[in-house]
């Protein structure tokens, strides 16, 4: 693979995530050696079915870390559980040491954590480079009275564009950008989405699914880019169907089945584990939908009366 | 039948009061609806609260609390009162509802707007709101400030096809000057960071939570903003005519609002005035055109007695609302690829 | 925040209701007319007032120094009420002409308006002159389209002298009116679980059955058939207007791809039109049907009620069991309720949706037509009684839980008791209100309803 071919000259934070890993066990619930994120004890029923139950997980700073798994294991949950964006019937997790729970999604976003969605959410009727410009945190002119007044924010906005036109290039898309975000393909939305989180200038980047439903030619470029951010000493988590890009890119990789984290280790040690291989197949003995007394729960469902979990306290 | 004087008498229906009352009430809800996606269908609320602010605190309120305040003070206090109302209107609505998703909101919305108008109007308080017959007798003042700028309430304007009387002129000025300085402060907002999170906040939520905004807040901001232009509608609407009558405000008003908002196009800064003068010149029009065939018995009684036109006009313009809808979303002067990349 | 929300509603909600503890209707119980004779703000008084029932004439009433007046009736009926216009002061006249006729419901007291004025403006040809529109001219108000005020899902509410008669008696008009909103509440609900769609032009299909019993009923109209004839009528033509509804409008509709938003705002401009369709044709008076009308109230226990309410109660009630029974046991409603629980897995599981929601759309508007004949039986029948009755049937289906079939009926019947049981306490013009109250705190604490689910977000 195209990774491997590089030497790990070129790739710092590739070789000291590596190296520090080569110390853990590979169990579920490992400890590591300087984790960012640290939750125990998250559990998220819906109805009579436990979507969720993690006893402990600790994400290493600097590393790639992957959460598999079959559909309906929860994984979803977790990240909507972990960044606010669902509350948990109890549980509690801790970024950079400061604890988390029960903190609103867009207050976690501001610490420094933040996430994409499975499905995209590109912004359709603003144009891309409004898309990015909106990632800005600490905007001066996001305040109603400063807003009308335009010079006591101009010179920032000027800033942020330029910042949101090198990210735009480094992800190809500066040619599309006065296009409405609405006519973009889905891998040119994934790739949008993923350079607008990073205009929040996040420590941990939170992928779901990056690589749903994305062209080959595009992954390759997906890839390169989820790489760099852990060169430019960001964490990232993400959560992946695709065995070969998880393979391919993650220092290690955490498996959930069925709501709790059955297996943890390098890609390689994780590939050889039976429990890993039973979850998986058992998965297509089930089929692809969980139900739970007659209701679909599977993500995606289309929501009647909906309540945004995240403004819930 | 008289073209010539329905037309004029149309067109200037389509400058005067009436149409500012509309206008600001749909420029208030294009913040909500056209820029924020928020689905509040109590903007009638917001105007009642506007001119029943100004209304009793001239009438009920001020005789009772400040008995020697002059009257041009307590004018002053009316319009404050009516624009704290919008205010708290704004919290006590938004607050509790706008966590729903739109459909929801808009059946609460629209609930809250009847229990208003219904409280205002209940015989229970009669002595301070006036009950159905609502309150009048509080726009003295502010005719005396237009007559200080010659606007004698006797006298008649007309120019070309306008005829107004004094009284209409003074409101005329006073609302022109509203609408200008409320789209500007629309232009200004919209074009800035504050407005671009309004916008990201009606195409996706979740995607605006997650890149560090407090969504809760910019949409209570906007319900506030939208809501103290509607409240100012409410000024107009009490001034024009000196009552404000409770059933002035009910859901109907608020349902012509969106049409009007539509008609000119969602989110553009030109689309609810210019929504509000084309829908109230077709239903003066209409309706006037449509009084003379009836009266000078052009269509027969059995067509269309004078007691029909009402109820003609309204099934026009319900056609009107509906075909608008489904033939052309984005209004007159939007713009088709917005809409058709409509994602809900 | 959300506690301060629930808080300040709270505090709002109870400020109205103390504000109405502390006032009495004017009128407890019985029939009557009444008014308040003023010009320009001060009252006349010593103005004579005539009733007249069939051109004999019932009883006279003076305007005291307030300018009030008021007459109790012998019973509900239609009256004539003439102000006597000799006995106005030098100069006045009743500007807006001095006979009204009065439909006088049973129990409650008709508040008569004669505008006083020093010319007489156009004449009105209904007794709801002073709710017409008014003429162009300087500084009009915005338009309004003729809304008579009152009743809005009434129902009478006959009592006995004591206490006890009179908690029965709001229970019993509670569940009466409850059934009612049921009946009319089961389309909304079910439309809304399988399409999506809130529809506003809903109390426009409640009107409709109404209506369309006068078409049948009332011999100016058609064929001048009996009521019990009528009605099945009224709603067979329901159900065919709701099944051409979404055969011809909300099927073509789904299919080019309108949002759920734009329909929704369609659906507003859909009841515009219906309820002024039915104005033009029906004009804005209220129209009482012929039969089951002055009926004797029989007493059961501490109950008093009419033998019509009775049977209208036992044909709602087999109607919603059947319903019910239908929609838990047979084929097509197992398929409803599927559809209507998610929409995409029962079309993947091999539903034919689109036909789902047609039957929905019909079934819904034969019911909403059948309580529409039931509320006419009470107040007559108007363009606008089901509009006045939208906002409650939004009330039962989310406080049942929007979307559910049981949920509307289940929420019909709290709201219907509610609402009732509320005037104990509350004077009757904030019933209406007590009823948006709950709906707004239903929302606040469980935006899903009773029967709701709530479901799981991304």
């Amino acid at each position: 693979m195209y990774a491997e071919d590089m030497t790990t000259v070129d790739l710092p934070g590739r070789q000291r995530a590596r190296e520090a890993f080569s110390s853990v066990a590979p169990e579920a619930g490992a400890a590591k050696p300087d984790p960012i994120l640290v939750a125990d004890n998250v559990v998220r029923r819906f109805g009579g079915l436990t979507a969720v139950d993690v006893g402990h997980l600790e994400v290493q700073r600097g590393a790639i870390t992957a959460i598999i798994g079959p559909n309906g294991a929860g994984k979803t949950t977790l990240f909507n559980l972990l960044t606010g964006f669902d509350s948990p019937n109890s549980g509690s997790w801790a970024f950079n040491g400061r604890p988390v729970e029960g903190v609103r999604s867009y207050k976690v976003a501001r610490l420094g954590m933040v996430r994409t969605f499975q499905l995209t959410k590109a912004l359709a009727r603003l144009p891309v480079i409004e898309n990015m410009r909106l990632g800005a945190v600490g905007q001066r002119g996001e305040n109603f009275w400063r807003s009308l007044v335009p010079w006591l924010w101009r010179r920032q906005e000027q800033e942020i564009t330029e910042r949101a036109d090198q990210l735009l290039a480094r992800f190809q898309l500066d040619t599309k950008r006065e296009d409405f975000a609405g006519s973009l393909s889905g891998g040119q939305r994934k790739l949008l989405e993923m350079a607008r989180a990073l205009m929040v200038q996040p420590e941990l980047v939170m992928l779901d699914e990056p690589m749903a439903g994305v062209n080959p030619a595009l992954k390759q470029s997906l890839l390169t880019h989820v790489k760099q951010l852990r060169e430019d000493g960001m964490t990232v988590l993400f959560v992946e169907h695709d065995m070969d890009m998880v393979h391919d890119i993650s220092d290690w990789v955490v498996v959930m089945g069925e709501g709790k984290i059955i297996s943890e280790g390098s890609p390689d040690q994780v590939m050889g584990d039976p429990k890993v291989i039973d979850a998986y197949l058992g998965a297509h003995h089930d089929g692809a939908v969980k139900t739970v007394a007659g209701q679909e729960v599977e993500a995606g469902d289309t929501p009647p009366p909906q309540v945004s979990e995240s403004e819930q306290r | 039948m008289d073209f010539v004087s329905i037309f004029n008498a149309a067109v200037t229906e389509m400058f005067g009061p009436t149409l500012l009352v509309y206008a600001l009430a749909a420029i208030g809800l294009n913040v909500h609806f056209g820029y924020t996606g928020m689905l509040n269908f109590g903007q009638a609320a917001f105007v009642a609260v506007g001119a029943y602010g100004l209304a009793l605190m001239v009438v009920t309120f001020a005789p009772m609390w400040f008995p020697g305040l002059a009257a041009g003070a307590v004018f002053w206090l009316g319009i404050l009162l009516g624009l704290i109302g919008a205010v708290v209107l704004a919290l006590l609505l938004g607050v509790p509802t706008l966590r729903l998703r739109a459909d929801y909101l808009a059946i609460a919305t629209i609930s809250a707007a009847e229990i208003i108008r219904r409280v205002f109007r209940s015989s229970t308080l009669r002595e301070w709101t006036g009950g159905s017959d609502g309150r009048s007798g509080f726009a003295d003042v502010f005719r005396e400030y237009g007559m200080v700028f010659g606007f004698d309430r006797g006298a008649r304007f007309s120019w070309g096809p306008f005829f107004y009387t004094g009284t209409q002129l003074w409101v005329m000025v006073v609302g022109w000057i509203l609408v200008g300085l409320t789209m500007l402060v629309v232009w200004l907002a919209m074009r800035s960071p504050w407005g671009r999170v309004l916008k990201a906040i009606r195409e996706d939520e979740d995607a605006v939570r997650s890149l560090g905004k407090n969504v809760f807040s910019y949409k209570l901001q906007a319900l506030i903003l939208g809501g103290v232009i509607g409240a100012l509608a409410g000024f107009i609407s009490g001034l024009t005519t000196g009552t404000v009558i409770p059933d002035t405000y009910s859901p109907q008003f608020t349902f012509f609002v969106y049409a009007m908002v539509i008609l000119g196009g969602a989110a553009r800064v030109f689309g609810p005035l210019v929504g509000a003068m084309i829908f109230w010149f077709m239903f003066q029009f209409l309706t006037q055109a449509l009084r003379q065939l009836s009266v000078q018995g052009i269509l027969p009684p059995g067509v269309l007695d004078p007691t029909q036109v009402g109820p003609i006009v309204f099934v026009l313009l319900g056609a009107g609302i509906i075909a608008l809808l489904i033939f052309r979303p984005q209004g007159i002067f939007g713009d088709r690829r917005e809409i058709s990349l409509d994602v809900r | 925040m959300r506690r301060a929300a629930i808080f300040l509603t709270a505090l709002v909600g109870s400020v109205i209701v103390a504000l109405g503890i502390a006032s009495t209707p004017a009128w407890a119980d019985g029939e009557g007319v009444q008014g308040r004779l003023s010009h320009d703000g001060e009252p006349v008084a010593g103005a004579v007032i005539n009733v007249f029932a069939e051109d004999q004439l019932v009883g006279s009433a003076e305007s005291d120094a307030d300018g009030e007046w008021s007459l109790p009736l012998p019973g509900a009926g239609l009256y004539r009420v003439e102000l006597d216009e000799a006995t106005l002061p030098e100069g006045l006249v009743a500007s807006r002409g001095n006979v009204r006729e009065q439909n006088v419901p049973i129990g409650r007291a008709s508040t008569i308006l004669f505008p006083l004025g020093t010319e007489v403006l156009e004449q009105p040809d209904e007794a709801l002159g002073d709710e017409e529109e008014p003429p162009p001219g300087d500084g009009e108000p915005p338009p309004e389209e003729i809304i008579p005020e009152d009743p809005e899902g009434e129902v009478e509410i006959i009592t006995g002298p004591t206490r006890l008669n009179r908690v029965v008696s709001h229970v019993y008009s509670g569940i009466h009116l409850g059934l009612i909103i049921a009946l009319a509440g089961l389309g909304l609900s079910l439309v809304f679980g399988t399409m999506g769609l809130v529809n506003f032009a809903h109390g426009e299909l409640v009107s409709f059955g109404a209506l369309a019993a006068v078409f049948f009923h009332v011999p100016a109209y058609a064929f001048g058939l009996p009521l019990l004839v009528a009605t099945p009528a009224a709603v067979a033509l329901g159900v065919l207007f709701g099944y051409a509804q979404d055969r011809f409008f909300w099927g073509w509709l789904r299919k080019r791809g309108t949002g759920i938003i734009a329909m929704m705002i369609i659906s507003i401009g859909a009841a515009l039109l219906l309820r002024n369709v039915y104005q033009y044709y029906f004009g804005s008076r209220r129209i009482v049907y012929r039969d089951f009308t002055s009926q004797v109230p029989i007493e059961i226990g501490p109950l008093l009620v009419v033998p019509r309410n009775l049977i209208v109660d036992g044909i709602a009630i087999v109607v919603l069991l059947s319903v019910a029974f239908a929609l838990v046991f047979t084929r097509l409603g197992k398929a409803v309720r599927a559809v209507a629980d998610n929409p995409s897995l029962a079309s993947a599981s091999g539903i034919n949706v689109d036909r789902i929601i047609r039957l929905v759309w019909a079934t819904g508007t034969g019911l909403a037509a059948l309580a529409g004949v039931f509320l006419a039986m009470q107040e007559g029948a108007s363009f606008i009684a089901g509009f006045q009755m939208l906002l409650l049937l939004f009330a039962a289906v989310i406080v049942g839980g929007l979307g559910t079939a049981f949920g509307a009926i289940l929420g019909g019947l709290i709201v219907g008791l509610f609402i009732q049981v509320s005037t104990l306490w509350i004077p009757d013009e904030f019933k209406y209100v007590a009823a948006l109250g709950l709906l707004i705190v239903v929302l606040l604490v469980r935006p899903q309803g009773i029967l709701g689910r709530r479901v799981r977000v991304g």
